[in-house]
């Protein structure tokens, strides 16, 4: 493996996984900052 | 708060109207150079070079931040949320008066704008991207217009007519959001034909998306910078619901641009990985995108929650600002700053300053709109002859 993409499986495979674990960490990142962002609500009520 | 309380008595030559009539008058000399001389004659426009500053910024920043019309009205007539209903007037106005402005910028962009009907009457090419701006932005223009006159008619007098246009405020606000939905994205559609001509980094298949929730971004922070203005200047014009609901409308606009702003983060992200395109940011351009990614997206994004958090609404109007010019620097780059980027310096497109001053004189003019409609109809308060709606 030396890193080069030859075909569209590999490339398909590299920016899939890539996406894949970003979608991951975008879904668990916005759930903490909508809680980041409401937090301070509550108190209001 | 009585109309001609507020216009009597006031100095002529202040020099907010001294600068505003220089703007007018150098504003109505190059059009007349332009529509008796032609294109070539006041702009640096070409072949390489057909939308220049009058499409990348009178119209696409224009109508993203028009977008407030659309976004309060759904908010407060479709969500129910009426603590915001203070803000839907000044939102309208500002929305009517943009489009106002993108199809008047038109006239002076189109070649022969006498045929800027042609696709309603001539021929429709229904298949046409620019087909489908056109038609959305025309009938859009419309129910702004529809949506506004009842101000206008409480300014009037014209009860009966005011009673039936009210009565039609939840189809119209339908109306808005499908219209909206379908031209913002579009207006970034126009750009999936280019891919040869637009740095990758903003090229995306997904662009019509980015165009769509951008714009909602564009349309939150402008009712917050609008609002911002308002009580800068029009304070005496307003009534104490409008005082009294102003710090209300800032916290939950800048809540919602703040989640939007996350999620827009995070699919331009998304969008990079999907075109692999990430070799392509340690370069000139890429660190462009990323002061764009970061400084104008993932900032306000912070800030504004940072604002909502401590119930700092200085904080949000300062971000509201930021993030209008965050989205003015977004529309630049895709339609001006990005593309044609492969070509030599040489033929790149800078404006001619006769495009600028169009551009300006036509600003001017919205703002001098504003302000005569803010302080002769009931935008900024309710009348106290009619019920609010």
């Amino acid at each position: 493996m030396d890193g080069a993409i030859h075909t569209l499986q590999e490339y398909m495979l590299h920016t899939e996984s890539i996406t894949y674990i970003l979608i991951v960490g975008a879904l668990l990142g916005i759930t903490f900052f909508w809680l980041f962002l409401s937090q301070r609500d509550d108190d209001e009520e | 708060m009585s109309d001609d309380a507020a216009t009597t008595g006031k100095p002529l030559f202040t020099p907010f109207n001294v600068i505003a009539g220089i703007i007018v008058v150098l504003g109505l000399i190059v059009t007349v150079l332009r529509f008796t001389a032609g294109l070539d004659a006041v702009t640096n426009l070409s072949d390489y070079n057909p939308w220049g500053i009058w499409i990348g910024f009178d119209l696409l920043v224009g109508v993203a931040l028009a977008a407030g019309g659309f976004v309060t009205s759904a908010a407060v007539y479709l969500f129910g949320m009426k603590k915001y209903h203070s803000a839907v007037r000044p939102a309208i106005l500002t929305g009517f008066l943009g489009y106002a402005l993108v199809v008047i910028a038109l006239n002076y962009d189109v070649g022969r704008p006498w045929r800027l009907p042609y696709p309603f009457i001539i021929q429709q090419g229904t298949t046409s991207l620019l087909f489908e701006v056109a038609a959305c932005v025309a009938l859009y223009l419309t129910v702004l217009f529809v949506e506004f006159s009842p101000a206008a008619m409480e300014w009037l007098g014209l009860k009966r007519a005011r009673k039936l246009v009210v009565r039609l405020t939840i189809l119209l606000t339908i109306f808005g959001v499908v219209l909206s939905t379908l031209h913002q994205s579009s207006l970034g559609a126009l750009f999936l034909i280019a891919p040869a001509k637009l740095h990758p980094l903003w090229y995306s298949p997904y662009i019509p998306v980015f165009f769509f929730i951008s714009a909602i971004i564009a349309g939150l922070s402008m009712v917050i910078f609008e609002s911002t203005l308002s009580h800068r200047f029009f304070a005496d014009k307003m009534d104490e619901a409008h005082l009294k609901e102003k710090d209300t409308v800032a916290l939950g606009f800048g809540k919602a641009a703040s989640l939007v702003l996350a999620g827009y983060f995070i699919i331009k992200v998304i969008g990079i990985s999907e075109s692999n395109n990430w070799h392509l940011l340690p370069t000139n351009y890429g660190l462009w995108f990323l002061v764009e990614l970061l400084g104008f997206i993932a900032l306000p994004s912070f800030l504004y929650a940072v604002g909502v958090r401590d119930k700092n609404i200085k904080l949000i109007k300062w971000t509201a600002a930021w993030t209008v010019l965050g989205i003015a620097i977004n529309r630049l780059n895709i339609s001006l700053i990005a593309f044609n980027w492969h070509l030599p310096a040489s033929e790149r497109y800078f404006p001619h300053w006769m495009e600028i001053v169009i551009t300006v004189f036509l600003v001017t003019l919205g703002i001098l709109a504003f302000r005569f409609i803010v302080t002769r109809m009931p935008i900024l308060y309710s009348h106290p002859d009619y019920e609010d709606h």
